[in-house]
């Protein structure tokens, strides 16, 4: 029974997407539920996946124990990691097109996005990560010299569980896998049970780059299953999950619980978006409207709440409804779309149902707000205006097209309003004043501080959560800490003891 | 006024194929003739005989080069290219270069004399190695942001310097010109380079991998000619604001000046050593002579941080000598054709070099040292000579104080621990030191001791990019490899934003 199904691309193509799981580079069955992964756009069965059980996580923990010690780890120099982790590069280079199409297909978004966003700093993180992968440094430091050496070492971690969300989940799965390979890690990655083909298809050419077989291991599963077997796992040395606020509770409790393993998490958000009354207001439109609808709001830094100094309220907030009427929502091989479909049926039924939570807590519909007709999960931009601070349009995550719309009087108003959150992903501020600009940078509680901009990473610039939506930091040379693991070493070359003391 | 070209047909029997490229100066993208319309001859070191000539290139193509660099510099390159475009063309040339590996070291072998095996498998591996680390680093040139109060804002910039000068030796012509090239380019400067006029033939052959790779014309320029021409003009350049040099102490000492008096150019030496090499009674001796006879063997001796004084400590002296002396004859019979698999030892690189190092000898004799074995040329053509050992020498004598660069090493006996690190101090150079003991911790408190910018436990002359070398005291300024040479190709702008202070 061949663990593989034909698969008709947007483009027409037609390609083999592997389906079972991957495990020390076979192919096997898993021993629970088949998944069904679905057309987001079309609603309709695209194939169905094999699915890990908790004995399966183990045979794949056990493969990726296995090669951290005979085959990486400390078994592999720094330097052919880095070749391995550039020839992945060229790989995913080398077939960007048909991953691009795969990705639109699963998850929904317009193919062009996924070519020129998605895999194109795919490729750059691994070419990012390969650079440190040498370059792993630990200190020397004075303490006697007469007596002792001291120094540190920054060995891999181990046993890394990875767990990826379905918003992006080629991106997501190189913001993983590059730095945990760079640093000597081996990995059991448990992609979305939504979203997982990519994934399979990215394992094969990590063999196929010529990764030792266990280096990486590729489970998908449900996250109550696959996800709660890694975090709890007693093999398992270190769990990094990206997704929701909740089930990233759930995973450090389960982290605790079992054998006390490092934990990071990239979590929700409900990020502000703030427009002061220098700002150049078509600029600060269309970074405020791409950044709610940019992977059709299924961004965990998502500028979900806007706040507009009232003094340019009205103005800004008609040329930002212009600009939101203006976003096509289609399918994704419609290289005219700007968004695809919401990626589930779950994730369509949450964000419609907080559309009309909006409407019914009394908040004013500026545009949007429809229910879409036809198939497809699709909804169109929607903004809500005449918003109070407790409504749950204003509190909750929603990741969807969904703008909630406040205004502010003073700065030190538009900082308090901004930090009203127990969530601190991301911000975003508009303004020509410079000095503002760093005041307000400076106040605003959140991993990450757009000015004048939004939405836009560099793989060597860290990213993650204050406050509730995270710990640890993906990207830049501070996820390498992420991945590794201080032994420091005191040689005695000089000090004898005296006996009894 | 021509560019010559160069072409040859190589044999084997390692490697058969042909070799192909112009010899003339390569500035902006293109090989143009050198001002002065004369040529350098080119020797082949193993026959004596001329097999090529290069351009001779002088003070006005230095000028020349400059305005090229300084344009691809203000147009293209700097931080215009940012960081991870920088270090993928850097890949994409050690790419080129690991697929043409057998005719560069088919090259470097014919030019310079070492051995194909060795150039092959170390020299041209390992500045292929040294580019990918390099390119590791473009992206990641990191400043600071540092705390002072919430009325400031205050970080640093690690920017490129610009048009920065490279002057590069002869004994690992393809291997320093990497060491110079990975980290000026990934941090983002343009170079004017001058290879030995000795051996220039693959500097000249990565020129087109250098454009192949997607380098924009004017980012490397490759000036031919002699030091006190090229390299005087490089130095005292107004417009160079940085030169790193690779050669003797006393060609440094000129550079140095020369930059003082122009226009206090930055300056990054890697100059020459005289390094030791100490074997305790307790190290393991079969291991130790190993070590030994390559620490000064390598490269016919033409190394910076050959161990070419060796320091045995009395209890197992004898033995040592025993067992270094059989090393030593087995060496000796394997010198000869660079392009012969079996060959150890090829050709010193040129004739000036061969006499300096039979002078040399002379002195060491004439001075009293005991000529233990070898000491005589090798062979009737070529610049071949015996590996060469002397032993019972003083301190005094110039073979223990002065740098020969060629296969002839010193061996002294030792008594104490005291002794011997003062001794192995005593010379104006520090840029190695190697130590043979099985007691790590004594080893390792003696590696403390020992004044050179690198030190070796229980092994010699193993570098990796990864770790930076250089000199303490008169072999050098800065270090190269590791991150620490990107300090040399940077410089550090601190900005200071305002916040809310008003006078």
């Amino acid at each position: 029974m061949a663990l593989t199904a034909d698969v008709t691309l947007p483009n027409g193509k037609k390609v083999t997407v592997p389906t079972g799981l991957y495990i020390n580079d076979k192919w096997v069955e898993g021993s629970a539920p088949k998944l069904d992964i679905v057309n987001p756009a079309t609603e309709e069965l695209i194939c169905q996946v094999s699915a890990a059980s908790e004995k399966d996580i183990d045979a794949a923990v056990a493969a990726a124990r296995l090669a951290f010690k005979t085959t990486w780890g400390k078994n592999v120099t720094g330097f052919e990691r880095a070749k391995l982790i550039n020839k992945l590069a060229d790989l995913i280079e080398r077939d960007s097109e048909e991953l691009a199409q795969l990705e639109s297909l699963n998850n929904g978004k317009p193919v062009k996005f996924a070519l020129g966003g998605d895999i194109t700093d795919t490729i750059g993180c691994f070419r990012y990560y390969a650079g440190w992968a040498d370059k792993i440094v630990g200190q020397t430091i004075e303490v006697d010299n007469k007596t002792k050496l001291a120094f540190t070492r920054h060995e891999p971690i181990g046993v890394c569980g990875q767990i990826i969300p379905w918003n992006y989940p080629i991106n997501m799965w190189a913001w993983k896998v590059a730095p945990a390979l760079a640093t000597g890690c081996t990995i059991v990655m448990k992609p979305s049970e939504i979203t997982p083909l990519t994934a399979l298809k990215l394992n094969v050419l990590v063999t196929e780059a010529g990764f030792p077989p266990g280096v990486l291991n590729t489970v998908p599963s449900l996250g109550s299953v696959g996800g709660a077997a890694l975090a709890s796992h007693l093999d398992v040395d270190k769990v990094a999950f990206t997704g929701s606020t909740i089930t990233g509770r759930k995973i450090m409790e389960a982290a605790a619980k079992s054998n006390l393993k490092k934990v990071s998490l990239e979590l929700g958000g409900k990020s502000p978006h703030l427009i002061f009354e220098s700002a150049d207001l078509d600029q600060a439109a269309n970074w405020a409207i791409m950044g709610i609808t940019w992977n059709t709001g299924q961004d965990c830094t998502a500028g979900s709440r806007l706040y507009v100094q009232d003094s340019i309220y009205d103005k800004f907030v008609d040329i930002l409804v212009k600009k939101a009427k203006e976003f096509v929502v289609g399918p994704g091989h419609d290289d005219n779309v700007s968004g695809g479909p919401l990626v589930s049926k779950t994730q369509f039924e949450r964000v419609l149902n907080y559309i009309a939570a909006g409407k019914a807590e009394g908040a004013t519909v500026a545009c949007g707000g429809e229910k879409w007709n036809g198939k497809g999960y699709f909804v169109e931009p929607t903004i809500f205006t005449n918003v109070k601070p407790e409504m749950k349009i204003v509190k909750e995550e929603i990741f969807g097209p969904v703008l909630a719309i406040g205004k502010f009087q003073t700065e030190e108003e538009a900082i308090a309003l901004a930090n009203d959150t127990t969530y601190g992903l991301g911000a975003g501020l508009h303004s020509k004043d410079a000095d503002q600009c760093m005041r307000v940078s400076s106040a605003l509680e959140a991993g990450t501080v757009w000015v004048n901009q939004y939405n836009l990473l560099n793989n060597n610039v860290p990213f993650g959560g204050k406050k509730q939506s995270g710990i640890g930091r993906e990207l830049g040379s501070y996820a390498l800490e992420e991945y590794t693991s201080i032994k420091a070493v005191h040689w005695n070359f000089g000090e004898k003891l005296p006996w009894p003391l | 006024m021509s560019v010559k070209t160069f072409s040859y047909e190589f044999t084997g029997p390692q490697w058969k194929g042909k070799t192909e490229f112009k010899t003339g100066n390569f500035i902006n993208g293109e090989f143009v003739p050198g001002g002065s319309g004369k040529f350098i001859d080119v020797y082949n070191p193993t026959t004596g005989k001329v097999i090529a000539q290069i351009s001779e290139g002088n003070a006005a193509d230095v000028d020349l080069a400059v305005d090229a660099a300084q344009k691809a510099y203000d147009t293209v390159w700097g931080l215009k290219t940012p960081g991870f475009a920088r270090g993928k063309l850097l890949i994409r040339l050690a790419e080129l270069i690991e697929e043409n590996v057998d005719e560069l070291a088919s090259l470097e072998a014919l030019d310079n004399g070492k051995t194909f095996a060795a150039a092959r498998n170390f020299d041209v591996v390992e500045a292929a190695a040294c580019l990918r680390y390099y390119a590791g680093w473009a992206d990641k040139i990191h400043g600071k942001v540092i705390e002072t109060s919430e009325e400031k804002f205050g970080y640093t910039r690690h920017e490129p310097i610009g048009v920065v000068g490279q002057i590069i030796p002869w004994n690992f012509p393809f291997l320093m010109l990497a060491w110079k090239l990975g980290p000026a380019l990934a941090c983002g400067n343009t170079i004017v380079l001058k290879p030995s006029e000795f051996t220039s033939l693959t500097a000249l052959r990565v020129c087109t991998l250098i454009s192949a790779a997607g380098f924009p014309p004017g980012v490397v320029n490759i000036v031919l000619g002699y030091g006190q021409t090229v390299g005087a003009a490089i130095s005292e350049h107004m417009k160079i604001e940085k030169v790193a040099f690779t050669g003797s102490t006393a060609v440094g000492r000129t550079i140095m000046k020369a930059a003082a008096g122009s226009n206090l150019k930055k300056v990054t030496l890697e100059l020459g050593g005289k390094s030791p090499n100490v074997v305790f009674n307790d190290a393991d001796v079969d291991q130790a002579v190993k070590w030994a006879a390559h620490g000064i063997y390598f490269n016919h001796g033409q190394t910076c941080c050959a161990g070419s004084r060796i320091y045995v400590q009395s209890g197992i002296y004898d033995s040592f000598i025993e067992k270094f002396t059989a090393h030593v004859k087995t060496l000796s019979t394997l010198v000869g054709d660079p392009f012969h698999p079996s060959t150890f030892q090829g050709p010193q690189v040129s004739q000036i070099q061969y006499d300096r190092i039979m002078h040399y000898i002379e002195s060491g004799k004439s001075q009293g040292a005991t000529l233990h074995l070898g000491g005589e040329r090798h062979g009737t053509e070529g610049y071949f000579i015996q590996p060469t050992v002397f032993t019972d020498v003083e301190p005094h004598m110039k073979i223990v104080q002065e740098e020969i660069f060629g296969p002839v090493g010193v061996i002294a006996k030792f008594e104490d621990e005291e002794d011997v690190v003062r001794q192995a101090n005593d010379t104006m150079y520090g840029l190695a030191a190697a130590v043979f003991s099985r007691d790590v911790g004594r080893a390792i408190s003696v590696a403390h001791r020992l004044q050179a910018g690198t030190v070796w436990v229980n092994c010699v002359n193993m570098l990796n990019s990864q770790i930076p070398f250089g000199g303490f005291k008169q072999s050098g300024i800065g270090r190269e490899l590791g991150e620490y040479a990107l300090a040399n190709y940077t410089n550090v702008k601190a900005v200071h934003v305002n916040i809310g202070t008003n006078m």
